[in-house]
């Protein structure tokens, strides 16, 4: 059901990607204030934001499965913030990379805005185990949009009380009085966003089939476990790790 | 492809490139790590599935040749 169109997507995205990066190293120009460092802002920059958005899109998603009681919203839901959260450590290790070439240290904890990210990250990875300690299915997928929805609407309070704040040392680039970024690093950036959130897209689609797939099997187990019509069939094979 | 090398714009490999690399291949890196990760679950999905497959197989001939069996205790 999940797997419809994901050939195609996929190929979409493998190109998007690599027409993306040949912008970044063959037509974007070179910052005149951090040169070639600034590369890595076309890689940083759009898994930030789509992680972020992912958690929101997770969060509607759980408000869905409340109204509903779908659990089909609910998997969408998981596997939104799991996708996220796996662009996050993305987003945290090419920062701390980038941060360590530009500042000459891997981490700056008085920067709102690595501080900020990180208790986001941080609070999503507490999804795993407070959903997992639920053994109830429902109770489970109840529980766990109830946390998405509530971190959910955290991200966007968060980002704007660091918009808000006085940044030390980590650029402001996007709607500042000062400038932003001249029209064909602009035009490359959102060709990298594009392409970050089409992988995105196509891995949270890819997920969701794995798991539709895995679902199909489980049910097709206890569907053959059942005794036969006659009675007396012996069980069948035990479940594979 | 050299000289559409040539044509890009300076691709330093000093203490910058590096780092520029560092964060790339990172991605990829993860990219091949998650990537790697659906393989085995498609792999292991597969197998399991190869192993229902066989045993529906064997409960349905063994359904059919319960029949057969009663018929002869009856006969």
């Amino acid at each position: 059901m999940y797997g419809k169109g994901l050939r195609p997507l996929s190929i979409a995205t493998v190109a998007m990607i690599a027409v993306a990066f040949s912008l970044v190293f063959f037509y974007a120009p070179l910052d005149a204030d951090q040169g070639f460092i600034q590369k890595i802002f076309y890689l940083h920059v759009p898994l930030a934001i789509t992680a972020l958005v992912g958690f929101v899109v997770g969060a509607v998603f759980a408000i869905l499965h409340l109204r509903s009681g779908d659990r089909r919203w609910d998997a969408y839901s998981y596997v939104s913030i799991h996708m996220s959260v796996i662009f996050g450590v993305a987003v945290l290790i090419t920062g701390a990379i980038w941060a360590k070439a530009s500042w000459g240290h891997w981490w700056v904890w008085d920067e709102p805005t690595l501080v900020s990210f990180l208790i986001v990250f941080l609070m999503y990875a507490t999804y795993y185990p407070f959903r997992y300690a639920i053994e109830d299915r429902d109770r489970q997928a109840r529980y766990a949009s109830v946390f998405a929805i509530v971190a959910g609407a955290f991200v966007p309070l968060n980002f704007m009380a660091v918009r808000l704040a006085q940044s030390l040392v980590h650029p402001r680039v996007f709607a500042t009085a000062n400038g932003g970024l001249p029209g064909s690093m602009m035009f490359t950036f959102l060709v990298c966003l594009a392409a970050v959130a089409l992988l995105w897209v196509t891995l949270v689609k890819l997920e969701l089939t794995a798991k539709s797939a895995s679902g199909q099997l489980k049910r097709l187990r206890r569907a053959l476990d059942a005794p036969a019509s006659g009675g007396g069939s012996p069980r069948i094979a035990p479940e594979v790790s | 492809m050299p000289g559409f090398l040539f044509a890009a714009p300076a691709l330093p490999l000093d203490e910058a490139g590096k780092y520029v690399a560092g964060a790339y291949v990172v991605f990829l890196l993860l990219l091949v790590v998650y990537v790697a990760i659906m393989a085995a679950k498609l792999q292991r999905m597969e197998r399991e599935l190869r192993e229902l497959a066989g045993f529906a197989e064997n409960r349905v001939q063994g359904e059919e040749a319960a029949p057969t069996d009663r018929e002869g205790v009856s006969a």
